[in-house]
């Protein structure tokens, strides 16, 4: 029973995990691409594909099998089956120096005996270009990232986050049609980090290449990217721009690893679903279904209107989160729910909350999706 | 990291020349050897091609020889004597190293290291000179203070290795609950460094039984192993000398087997201990 | 943390041994180098420097000491040739029997040294092995003699016992060049090769470097194998030292040529070191 395309909401379709279409032509077509480490399945039939111009984030949970897909896009692993087409070409037929892919690594990988300058021109160099081209790329590479006043010293010399710039320099300088991040900034401390996400950003919008991103952190995804491919145990759950991702989880795992949510587990009988004391209209099949609210959605009120719906509960946390509160709720039947508001002294310890019909998302179960795993 | 396999996944098969060439310097590290095993049952002896009538003929007369196993007691009375000053002396230099500071330290290192790099004759006849001007009669006694200083080196740098390893944090914890610093040293230091003192004694045992350079000069009247064998051989190719350099390649065999279990039962617990859940 | 008395301790016993049994010997080393034997085979303690005028004067101490450092420069040069694709196999190829390997290559270090000169010896002989082999195949009608009592069995067997010193630095310094910076220059284009001349082999070189130094020094003051199979062609500066304290009774003479030997090898220890610090990138 495919409870997401019942869905009630008529604007947006939640995305199943299938190649669509990105906006724009596609650069990179990923098939079914397997792979597994001895017995352990690490990748299986991994499909997704990567636009012109846009910033793919692959996102996961370590065991996900983000890095190995990244790795195995670059050339350093093999795929066990599947293809990887890149302007119609099988780019797993060709060794990774042959690929016109370049990597940041996630330890930067400079190389400690050559300089910040020797390091960027390395991939120019390797390609025989002459010394003055090598020469006028490497500095423009350097001016990009604002590492021009380092370009002799020795990557031993100089800080994390400037390594980080001359390794992202490093892999420009060679203008791939698509750049891959493994984890570049997950070693850089908060602020820093924060910072490189927006230089990240606006470097790719000025470039306009594609790059393929690789985190575990969900907050560092939704900034920074234009899609959001969200891989569990070596699937895809789902991709969508962090907005749908957020707005429209397709299961219940992506609602919980993105953002907070409540997930109400339900009985739909005759159009209606129940969870606890709580009922509501659903236009869904007779059967459990599960309902993802965010906590923000859920205010102070006592349902006035006909398409909401309201319980009344013990506060029991209050958490001061700078503009917002995340209170932690107890309903009289025994659910709890996690609900964002404004921040403010004054909430009683029993409160009447409300949320919109609207607002509770029909997701699939991931637990049951693991069920049917064997198919 | 160390868990995985190694991370070039499309450079797994190794170019054939380089491989061949790897099994042929193998082959050259090992042939004599082989041939030495080989020689050792031969009935004609050493020499001639093919070997024939193999036989334990030359075992028989080794082990009727009285001036071998003579040797040999001395060989092991040395040793382990090398064994006790190495370590006796090693231990507190490998915690100098690693915890004092002192004018001269560098030059202490330096001196603690040397006889490791230098040539064996240096070392020989620097200790005979001392041994002349002191008066002293060369016999066993000069050639175990000669391996006991030759071999500090080796103690001090195994067990400096293992200081390393050692977390700082145990040693301040038990200084924390009350214990002092000879009771920490017996408690907590002596305990963790245990691998690196026995990898050390393996080695001081082994190099010491080979020991023939410095040896060389410290001689009195009593000969060890080595310093017989070069006798024998001074004066002729006998082939029980193959039968006794059969026996002790097995017996360096077995020890280094031992002392690289050790070694590698060792790393992979304390990897085990440290290592994180899945790959990513 | 440590407190005064425990770094004292510590300290002080090595400290005392180290200066009693080598700093002490090295002096003594240095004066004998000064002092001259009576024709009645007595230690003369007279100030001069006699030994060091003969040293330069006579030819053939310094012949025999360029010949040993042509041996030795020969032995290393032979032992990196062979111990470094080795090594690199070890490193990048070996896959999951690396342990295995490893120990392959160590185990002939802890096999007594005279058991393997020995082993060359009984080959190289006109009866032996190698000699009866290639009659035995028709290869060569009448015994090699050169390949015993010669140069050639010293260099020969030298490079086989050094090869494993210098392997094990070599292999080393390779397993510590982190692997994704091969990755990194392979996503940049570089071919194997490539990789290999730029990144790998600069970034071995100080293991190349210690290697080397192991087995040069060690070659250059070894006084075993030459006894054993140099021949008279094949004599080394050791072996005029040894004869010097043994039969020819001349201490101070061969402690002046020792001394020399020590020097020249601080020399060469010294550069290996400064270049290793020039070379090491952490």
């Amino acid at each position: 029973m495919n409870v997401a395309n019942d869905s009630q909401s008529e604007t947006q379709l939640t995305m199943t995990p299938t190649p669509e279409n990105p906006p724009g032509t596609q650069l990179l077509v990923i098939r079914k691409i397997a792979k597994s480490f001895g017995k352990k399945p690490v990748l299986r039939d991994v499909s997704l594909s990567v636009a012109e111009g846009e910033f793919l984030t692959i996102l996961g949970e370590s065991g996900s099998g983000k890095t190995t897909l990244l790795r195995i896009i670059a050339g350093f692993e093999n795929a066990d089956s599947g293809e990887i087409l890149m302007a119609s070409e099988n780019l797993l037929r060709l060794p990774p120096y042959k690929r016109r892919v370049n990597t940041v690594f996630q330890q930067y990988a400079l190389f400690p005996h050559l300089s910040v300058s020797e390091n960027v021109g390395y991939g120019l160099r390797v390609a025989k270009l002459s010394k003055a081209e090598i020469r006028a790329r490497v500095d423009e590479a350097l001016a990009m990232v604002k590492m021009s006043a380092y370009a002799n010293a020795k990557p031993s010399k100089i800080s994390g986050g400037q390594q980080q710039r001359v390794a992202l320099a490093r892999a420009l300088v060679n203008r791939p049609r698509l750049l891959l991040l493994d984890e570049p900034l997950s070693a850089l401390d908060a602020s820093l980090r924060r910072d490189m996400q927006q230089e990240l950003k606006s470097l790719q919008r000025e470039i306009g290449i594609s790059f393929v991103f690789v985190t575990h952190d969900q907050e560092e995804a939704m900034v920074i990217s234009d899609r959001i491919a969200l891989l569990r145990q070596g699937e895809l759950e789902q991709i969508a721009s962090p907005r749908e991702i957020y707005n429209r989880p397709a299961t219940s795992y992506t609602a919980q690893f993105i953002g907070h949510t409540n997930l109400l587990r339900a009985e739909v009988k005759d159009r209606l679903a129940r969870c606890g004391s709580l009922s509501w209209p659903v236009n869904l099949a007779d059967g459990p279904a599960v309902f993802s609210v965010r906590p923000e959605n859920i205010r102070e009120g006592t349902a006035a209107r006909a398409d909401a719906i309201s319980f009344r509960g013990t506060v029991l946390n209050q958490a001061f989160h700078g503009a917002t509160d995340l209170l932690c709720v107890q309903a009289k039947d025994g659910l709890i729910f996690v609900i964002r508001l404004a921040s403010s002294k004054g909430i009683a310890s029993e409160a009447s909350f409300e949320f919109s019909t609207s607002d509770a998302i029909p997701v699939r179960d991931s637990a049951q999706a693991n069920d049917e795993r064997g198919s | 990291m160390s868990a995985r396999p190694d991370r070039t996944g499309y450079a797994s098969h190794p170019p054939r020349l380089l491989q061949a060439y790897a099994v042929s310097v193998f082959g050259f590290l090992y042939l004599p050897i082989i041939a030495l095993v080989v020689y050792s049952f031969n009935g004609a002896g050493v020499g001639g091609f093919p070997p024939r009538n193999l036989t334990f003929d030359w075992y028989r007369m080794l082990f009727a020889d009285g001036a071998i196993w003579t040797s040999v007691v001395n060989s092991l009375i040395v040793a382990f004597a090398a064994i006790a000053i190495s370590l006796t002396l090693g231990i507190p230099a490998a915690l100098a190293l690693d915890r004092a500071n002192f004018p001269g330290k560098a030059l202490f290192r330096r001196l603690v290291l040397l006889p490791l790099i230098l040539p064996g004759i240096i070392t020989g006849l620097s200790l005979l000179m001392l041994f002349r001007q002191a008066g002293a009669k060369l016999g066993l006694l000069t050639i175990i203070l000669g391996h006991g200083t030759a071999l500090i080196s080796v103690a001090t740098t195994e067990v400096f290795a293992g200081l390393q390893k050692l977390d700082r944090a145990q040693e301040e914890a038990s200084l924390d609950l009350g214990a002092n610093y000879w009771q920490t040293f017996w408690r907590v230091t002596l305990p963790n460094l245990r691998l690196s003192i026995i990898g050390a004694a393996l080695l001081i045992f082994t190099l010491s039984m080979d020991e023939i350079a410095v040896s060389f000069f410290l001689i009195g009247r009593d000969n060890t192993l080595p310093l017989e064998i070069w006798g024998r051989l001074r004066r002729g190719i006998t082939p029980e000398i193959n039968a006794i350099s059969t026996i002790i390649f097995f017996f360096s065999l077995l020890l280094i087997l031992i002392w690289y279990r050790l070694r590698v039962g060792a790393e992979a617990r304390t990897e085990l201990a440290a290592e994180p859940a899945s790959p990513p | 943390m440590f407190s005064r008395a425990y770094r004292v301790a510590v300290t002080l016993p090595p400290l005392i041994w180290v200066i009693a049994f080598l700093l002490l010997p090295y002096a003594l080393l240095l004066c004998y180098s000064f002092w001259s034997v009576s024709p009645q085979q007595e230690i003369v303690h007279a100030w001069t420097l006699e030994n060091y005028r003969q040293l330069f004067r006579v030819n053939v101490y310094l012949q025999t000491l360029f010949r040993s450092m042509w041996i030795a420069a020969r032995v290393m040069t032979f032992s990196l040739l062979l111990g470094y694709p080795l090594a690199y196999f070890l490193s990048f190829h070996a896959g999951r029997r690396k342990d295995f390997l490893y120990q392959l290559v160590i185990i002939p270090l802890w096999v007594s040294y005279l058991v393997r000169a020995y082993a060359w010896k009984t080959i190289l002989g006109s009866d032996g092995v190698l000699n009866t082999l290639l009659q035995y195949v028709h290869l060569t009608r009448h015994p090699a003699e050169f390949l015993l009592y010669s140069p050639f069995a010293v260099v020969l067997t030298l490079t086989h016992i050094y090869t494993p010193f210098a392997i094990l630095p070599i292999f080393a310094s390779l397993e510590h060049i982190p692997r994704n910076l091969i990755e990194a220059s392979h996503d940049l284009g570089a071919s194997t090769w490539h990789t290999f001349c730029k990144i790998i082999l600069p970034l071995s070189l100080p293991g190349v470097l210690a290697g080397a130094t192991f087995a040069f020094v060690l070659s250059l003051g070894d006084f075993l194998a030459p006894l054993l199979l140099g021949g008279p062609s094949g004599i080394m500066i050791s072996n005029i030292v040894v004869s010097l304290f043994g039969a020819a009774y001349n201490w101070p003479l061969g402690a002046a040529i020792s001394l020399c030997m020590l020097i020249l090898i601080l020399g060469l220890l010294f550069l290996s070191e400064s270049l290793e610090k020039k070379w090491a990138y952490r």
